[in-house]
């Protein structure tokens, strides 16, 4: 394999990877700030405990973000140089502010949240993780920024070959970015729905098989008590509202990514007419949305393939809004392609071997008509879920099946497929440009860059190689490290976030009021560390 | 002379600067993990001394890297190019590292603690030390060719500056460490830092001078020696304020050793960010390397605001864990938790 080749694997394996950190860490993080609000509020011990609890999970996964994230960094640099400098004026700037203004913000305050469960006032400590959480949105809202100029450069002129950003209110209002940040978000809450649910599901049904729990003749749960460290009445509530929470966050979240997708996806349309013509494998004209197509669809032609269920005036109103409108397929934007931007890569040494070589215009469809699939369907499947367990626990508890409980907990898979499903379907979908032209007439046609030229002219092969595999070894140890550390504090439960539970309390009470060890702030010098490594 | 290139090569200056003084410190406590702490207890004190800070001090480097990209394109994209192995090496010592602190104290078994404490030494000496070779390159040169690419095979920025850079940089940041768990820590941990500082100082300090001169002899100017000279005071003030007991000044007198140090260093190379050891033509400079004006005066009103803003509430958070940590402050529950929870639980799953 080529640098090139290597380079865009290694980029696709650590994005997806990080990209399955991050979604969790965004909702996660969402959802516990919501749930000590709750018990700021109302002092209520089960919402306490689900801060605890549900934020031992989410410190767990946040990490991996952390680490995972400043390789996205140092590789745009390390492997695609030549993209750095020809994007560099525009591209850098979202990303210097995004560690700037919020990802500063987001690992800061979020020391001071878990070490300051006692330094701070309770107030100023809830606002800690707002402050957060919030900042976690805005590192989302910068990196589609600068995804988005990918996807759809605005705001730049072309001096020397280069684009200079000459108008930073239009990168920074891109269009694509203000549908993708949105889509994104959702997508994140998604994650964290399905998690709530699965687990907590889990658990409920754990108290089922113990006999703590049980159901009356009425049909509705009698919730009990046990004599282990935990497993107490409040536990059933932490669960079950848990439960509610995430089944009701999916089934938003899911309508969320439905409504923005559908706007993204009309905008892609216009934008990028090519990524979405083989998202459907739609070989020509027409306004149907094929439901199963087949044939030879990794061969980058239309010559072999067939729709074999097609729903008359779907892709119309994908991409327009209505049912007869003729959307382009592949065939002829193929010619416009071609005409506009050339049949063969030019003789530039920038292209290394593939200087000369014809152009391929269209992605790979195999991966854009299934992508575009699993990103929905996935999705779908996730918030049918939610919606049968909402419907399933209206007697307070769950069934006591457990092959339905491992369902719920497989299920947790679901939105983080549809993530990934859907990067990767926008991604490889924009091939061959790392910067797409935008032939829409609004757009500007003439800034583009091919993948081709991308990569860094003075790396070998085999440099690049080498940290695909370290990498990739890497990542898959510490996956199976945090999967493995996530599911022994699941099963641990609300005890192995919060010791207190076991032990008498030493100095504060179990609803966070402070005990007899003196109220809860950097008072006497013998206070233990609230939090300690 | 152009004043925004200027005004962002200073930016980026103090954003290196303010990484090395801030994660100097954690990188170093990291490294004494094992050659310093002598049991669970202390190596607990030593991390819960940078445990609520390290990550905030990380994205230190985060956005002097994405600063650089955005103001000099040409020079990121050289830099991390030409260093591409030796970064990744870098990478992996951050990522291993910054799971280590997250994760030692979630298994209660000796063998995981041993695990990931060597991820936490090995992993905090290799991240300075790799961030010490790179920047000692981009001020003493890289074989780079007209268009900014390395020439020569994967190892040709192999140079003596790189292992000079490397040692400076974790030799400091162990000094730096000691000085800070003096400051921090409280009982035997305390006293054994200052100890240790007082003595190794002069070794540890030698490496980072060593760069300065170098950089002085290759490009340097009449302020910068003077400046280069303070921070020979300052290393001198530092050990005599640490010997009388007073941590705090001793503290910051190494930080002024670092601060005028880096400005030697920085000031003596401008306006080249990163000189070429082919051919002086190629050399990027703040001129042919930097990002359009229009794109450093938006990054310029941004840094602005966010740049203090940042500052002042990081300091706000040295200022709300400020109190010394030591042994008795360590609660031993704490690890043992999940076990005790998994095995109570534990009826058939």
């Amino acid at each position: 394999m080529e640098a090139l080749e290597i380079a865009r694997w290694q980029f696709g394996i650590t994005t997806v990877y990080h990209f399955m950190m991050v979604p969790l860490t965004i909702g996660l993080g969402l959802v516990v700030a919501v749930m000590q609000t709750i018990w700021h509020r109302t002092g209520n011990p089960a919402y306490l405990r689900m801060t605890k609890f549900w934020g031992k999970l989410f410190l767990i996964n946040f990490i991996m973000g952390v680490a995972t994230g400043i390789v996205q960094e140092f590789q745009f640099g390390m492997a695609w140089s030549e993209y750095s400098r020809f994007v560099g004026d525009v591209f850098g700037a979202p990303l210097a502010l995004e560690a700037l203004l919020a990802f500063f913000v987001e690992s800061t305050f979020l020391g001071l949240w878990i070490f300051g469960w006692k330094q701070l006032k309770q107030g100023v400590h809830l606002a800690c993780l707002w402050i957060a959480v919030i900042g976690s949105f805005f590192s989302a809202y910068f990196i589609i920024v600068a995804n988005s100029w990918m996807q759809h450069p605005v705001g730049v002129e072309m001096i020397d070959g280069r684009p200079v950003m000459t108008d930073a209110w239009a990168v920074f209002t891109n269009n694509t970015a203000l549908v993708a940040v949105p889509h994104t978000l959702f997508g994140a809450l998604a994650v964290a729905g399905g998690f709530l649910l699965g687990i907590a599901w889990y658990h409920l049904w754990r108290r089922r098989r113990d006999g703590i729990d049980t159901v009356g003749a009425d049909g509705k749960v009698i919730p009990g008590a046990a004599d282990i460290p935990g497993r107490d009445l409040t536990d059933h509530t932490v669960w079950f509202r848990s439960l509610r929470i995430g089944a009701v966050v999916a089934m938003i979240s899911f309508a969320g990514t439905a409504l923005t997708g559908d706007l993204q996806g009309k905008l892609m349309f216009e934008q990028q007419p090519m990524k979405m013509a083989a998202a459907e494998a739609a070989c020509h004209d027409g306004t149907g949305f094929s439901v199963l197509s087949v044939g030879n669809l990794g061969a980058r032609n239309c010559d072999d393939i067939v729709a074999l269920i097609e729903v008359p005036g779907i892709l119309s109103y994908l991409a327009k809004g209505d049912f007869t409108t003729e959307v382009k397929g592949v065939n002829s934007l193929l010619d416009q392609y071609k005409a506009d931007y050339g049949t063969h890569l030019p003789n530039d040494p920038i292209y290394g071997e593939r200087a000369g070589q014809e152009i391929e215009y269209v992605p790979v469809m195999e991966v854009t008509y299934w992508g575009f699939r699993m990103m929905i369907g996935f999705g779908g499947v996730a918030a049918l879920a939610a919606l049968l367990a909402l419907w399933i626990t209206r007697s307070g508890t769950v069934p006591e099946s457990r092959w339905l409980m491992r369902l719920a907990v497989f299920g947790i898979l679901a939105p983080f497929g549809a993530n990934a499903a859907g990067w990767i379907f926008t991604e490889m979908g924009r091939q061959p440009f790392v910067v797409a032209p935008n032939p829409d007439l609004n757009g500007i046609d003439q800034v583009f860059m091919f993948t081709a030229a991308a990569v860094s002219p003075g790396v070998s092969a085999g440099e690049i190689l080498t940290s695909l595999i370290v990498l990739t070894a890497i990542y898959a140890v510490l996956l199976v490290v945090e999967v493995k550390l996530l599911v022994k504090y699941v099963r641990g439960g609300v005890v192995s976030a919060m010791p207190e539970l076991v032990h008498a309390p030493v100095d504060e009470n179990e609803d966070g009021t402070p005990g007899p060890g003196g109220p809860g702030k950097s008072g006497t010098a013998d206070d233990v560390l609230a939090f300690a490594y | 002379m152009e004043l925004l290139p200027t005004i962002w090569f200073i930016a980026i200056a103090v954003l290196w600067t303010g990484y090395l003084f801030l994660e100097g410190f954690d990188l170093g406590v990291g490294m004494l993990m094992k050659i310093f702490a002598r049991n669970n207890t202390e190596r607990r004190v030593l991390l819960n001394t940078i445990g609520p800070v390290w990550d905030g001090n990380e994205v230190w480097l985060l956005t002097a890297g994405g600063a650089t990209f955005a103001a000099f394109p040409f020079w990121y994209a050289s830099l991390f190019s030409a260093l591409y192995l030796p970064l990744l090496v870098v990478l992996v010592a951050l990522i291993f590292r910054a799971v280590a602190f997250e994760y030692r104290g979630k298994v209660d078994t000796d063998r995981w603690r041993n695990t990931w404490d060597w991820a936490i030494a090995v992993g905090s000496f290799v991240a300075a030390f790799g961030v010490g070779a790179a920047l000692a390159l981009t001020t003493t040169g890289l074989p780079l060719d007209a268009n900014g690419d390395r020439d020569g095979g994967p190892f040709s920025w192999f140079s003596g500056y790189a292992l000079l850079g490397g040692f400076a940089v974790a030799a400091f940041a162990l000094l730096h460490a000691l000085a800070f768990l003096a400051l921090k820590t409280d009982g035997d941990v305390r006293h054994r830092a200052r100890r240790w500082f007082v003595r190794l100082l002069p070794v540890l300090l030698l490496p980072l001078a060593g760069w300065a001169v170098s950089v002085q002899l290759l490009s340097g100017e009449a302020w910068t020696v003077a400046v280069l000279a303070v921070a020979v005071v300052a290393a001198a003030v530092a050990w005599f304020q640490a010997r009388s007991g007073n941590e705090g000044r001793a503290f910051l007198a190494v930080g002024v050793f670092l601060l005028c140090g880096s400005a030697s260093i920085f000031g003596a190379v401008f306006p080249v960010v990163l000189p070429s050891t082919i051919d002086p033509a190629f050399n990027l400079t703040i001129s042919n390397a930097s990002s359009s004006d229009y794109t450093l005066g938006l990054m310029s009103i941004v840094a602005c605001v966010g740049l203090p803003l940042v500052i002042a509430y990081q300091a706000w958070t040295y200022w709300v864990f400020r109190r010394r940590v030591s042994a008795k402050h360590i609660p031993d529950a704490h690890s043992f938790l999940p076990a005790i929870a998994a095995k109570a639980f534990t009826r058939n799953d």
